[in-house]
């Protein structure tokens, strides 16, 4: 919960470009965030708003070129991880912070057992001996539910369902006890009854091992059942942060409504036609001087063209980058 | 409901659809993926039927076999008073007319060689006469039924987004005015704010147009805006068939009872008051599913009977459909 403890993981300006043939995209703009130590922050956005890049720049996952990361600063165990030598990263990388990407198939090696896959990480980072290391392994894969866990380990990806996969997936991250944990859409290519093993599973996992989490995905349903703190990211830019009750209770920014307006909700009375955002998020080829929101906002008015909002404290806790002021409906004076 | 006095547009009966599996040396035949294993379906004119279930349960292979795009193993299927079941896939050329496709993946199922006037004009160059100018004029017309700019005629698939593609492949849809589409997963490749476009989109065009819809998905909010009645599928079977009131209000298979409690709930105010129904391991192999109710392995109210005998479909309520002993008691006793 955010109190005030030393944040695990403490991020401020950073930013990031790609160079491509047509030109640098700003795909992230100063986004500055801290993570409490047990704390389980969602990331929400469209595709493209920079949500998976932001957190793949905080420990070097971006091919550079075409990425770049050209400002800020990340303060993960007293060490900036923006200025870290390889070295330095790679001890960081899987050990301290573990990553769960989107797809479970990609992220393993189809050519080697999972088992290897598994003992690797310990090996290399805690230094563990082969016997040491498959001992551990067959924990880990218990820790997440694998049925039969030691003779599996001789099995290949191929041989697991998605499910199963995911589990691996997340054994791994899991291996050297992170301080933090980085879930890319863990659960997008899973099927809803999956999807709900896999989320009562972290839940679980959070329970007994206290890592902070920080979870990336579009799906407000996923993030309403599990986050403590939510963070909308639109054009590269956080817009809205607040705790989860707080923010579907009270959201404030015009496309964190939008978002929560867009998903048709079995629980309520079904509507005639379901509400929609016009329009695209635009490619950003400069850095926004203006709100990247604008030109899909219904409440855009002069001043949105002119200035970029910053993320303001409206209430306890709840930050929102936006001049209109969702509670009166009139422009804010700030 | 007029639907009880309306002809079904598409009756389907006893469909099957294996795939073989060859082995060995002479690659004989040593079994079959049973895909789609009995099912019997009505499709009335003017409504939407939706088809949900988990990946691999034969949703798709039943929208395919549908459509004739497989030639069937058992059943019968007809399609306007067409029984298109036995006709050789030449002669059914003559039908396609009638009906039509809208592809999950808006990227692979455009050619990226071809613009937007040829994927379009395709099905018109195919089973129409029609002069340039006549065709030119239906392909615009077709744009503007689907919402996009008569001036991207001449542009390839890759300069639009993803939702701009599936209304591409809408348009294609309906260039030869179907009476019945399969929309097999149209939206769950785009991101929430485009996915209700597209939703809206389909429920305008099938107004205008007065279209039947068989509507694939596996995202149940989704199904339970746009369907008027609801197939569940589980493992080649359906296992609930029901008005969409009916089955959200009350679904009586367990299977439909675990699958709408695994949907994320988007508010967090709801959250704790919700039932969860987390089901155990994955879904079995079609090749060889359990004895008795394909869905004993996984339910959490199995009785003795459902490992032995399958369950037969009975109808609850007029227009209501499900296939579970324990509601066959239940019936009895009432």
């Amino acid at each position: 919960m955010p109190e005030n403890r030393p944040a695990v993981l403490d991020v401020k300006n950073i930013e990031t470009v790609f160079n491509t043939r047509r030109g640098t995209i700003h795909a992230v703009n100063s986004v500055s965030f801290s993570l409490q130590p047990g704390e389980l922050l969602g990331v929400v956005g469209e595709s493209g708003s920079g949500k998976s890049v932001t957190m793949m720049s905080l420990i070097g996952l971006l091919p550079t070129p075409p990425a770049r990361v050209t400002g800020g600063y990340v303060k993960f165990d007293n060490i900036d991880l923006l200025k870290a030598d390889a070295q330095q990263l790679r001890a960081v990388r899987g050990a301290k912070i573990g990553f769960i990407f989107q797809d479970p198939m990609t992220s393993l090696n189809p050519v080697l057992t999972i088992g290897f896959q598994l003992m690797e990480p310990l090996r290399t980072h805690m230094g563990m001996k082969k016997a040491a290391a498959k001992k551990r392994a067959v924990e880990l894969l218990d820790l997440v539910g694998m049925p039969d866990a030691e003779r599996r380990l001789s099995d290949f990806p191929h041989q697991f369902s998605g499910g199963m996969r995911q589990r691996v997936v997340i054994a791994m991250a899991l291996a050297c006890d992170p301080k933090v944990l980085i879930a890319d859409e863990p659960t997008t290519a899973l099927d809803v009854t999956i999807q709900a093993q896999i989320l009562e599973l972290v839940k679980d996992l959070r329970r007994k091992l206290g890592m902070a989490i920080i979870w990336i995905t579009h799906d407000l349903g996923v993030v309403a059942g599990i986050a403590d703190r939510v963070m909308v990211m639109y054009g590269g830019q956080i817009v809205e942060q607040a705790p989860v009750r707080e923010l579907f209770e009270n959201p404030q920014h015009p496309y964190t409504r939008a978002l929560i307006e867009t998903v048709p909700d079995i629980g309520a009375e079904r509507p005639e036609r379901l509400r929609t955002v016009e329009g695209q998020p635009s490619i950003l080829y400069a850095r926004p001087s203006a709100c990247s929101f604008r030109t899909r906002c219904a409440h855009a008015f002069e001043r949105c063209n002119r200035e970029n909002p910053a993320l303001l404290v409206t209430e306890k806790a709840h930050h929102v980058a936006c001049f209109w002021d969702s509670a009166t409906g009139e422009p804010r004076n700030v | 409901m007029s639907e009880t006095s309306a002809a079904p547009l598409v009756s389907i009966e006893g469909l099957k659809m294996y795939f073989p599996i060859h082995a060995g040396l002479f690659r004989r035949h040593v079994g079959d993926i049973k895909a789609v294993d009995d099912i019997s379906l009505e499709i009335f004119e003017g409504e939407t039927l939706g088809l949900v279930g988990e990946s691999g349960c034969g949703k798709s292979t039943v929208g395919r076999a549908t459509l004739r795009l497989y030639d069937i193993t058992a059943g019968s299927i007809t399609i306007d008073g067409t029984n298109t079941s036995k006709i050789n896939q030449a002669d059914l050329r003559r039908f396609r007319p009638r009906m039509q496709m809208i592809f999950q993946d808006p990227q692979g199922s455009l050619n990226p060689r071809m613009n937007v006037a040829d994927i379009v004009g395709e099905p018109l160059d195919e089973h129409m006469s029609l002069s340039r100018e006549e065709r030119l004029a239906r392909i615009h017309e077709l744009l503007d039924a689907v919402g996009l700019n008569r001036s991207f005629a001449n542009r390839y698939p890759h300069e639009f987004s993803g939702g701009q593609r599936q209304r591409i492949g809408i348009a294609r849809a309906l260039a030869l005015n179907p009476k019945f589409i399969v929309c097999d997963e149209p939206i769950s490749a785009l991101d929430v704010s485009i996915q209700a476009q597209v939703v809206n989109l389909l429920e305008d065009l099938q107004k205008k147009f007065g279209l039947t819809y068989l509507f694939i998905s596996h995202d149940l909010s989704m199904v339970h805006h746009i369907a008027d009645r609801v197939a569940v599928m589980y493992l080649g079977k359906i296992v609930e068939l029901a008005s969409r009131d009916q089955l959200f209000n009350s679904p009586l298979h367990p299977y439909t009872q675990a699958l709408l409690s695994a949907v994320p709930e988007p508010n967090p105010a709801r959250q704790n008051t919700r039932v969860h129904i987390v089901l155990k391991g994955d879904v079995p192999s079609p090749s060889s599913p359990p004895v008795g109710c394909n869905f004993c392995t996984r339910c959490p109210k199995a009785i003795d009977i459902c490992h032995h005998v399958e369950p037969a479909t009975i109808e609850i309520e007029p227009g209501r459909f499900a296939a579970c002993h324990l509601l066959e008691s239940t019936t009895k006793v009432a």
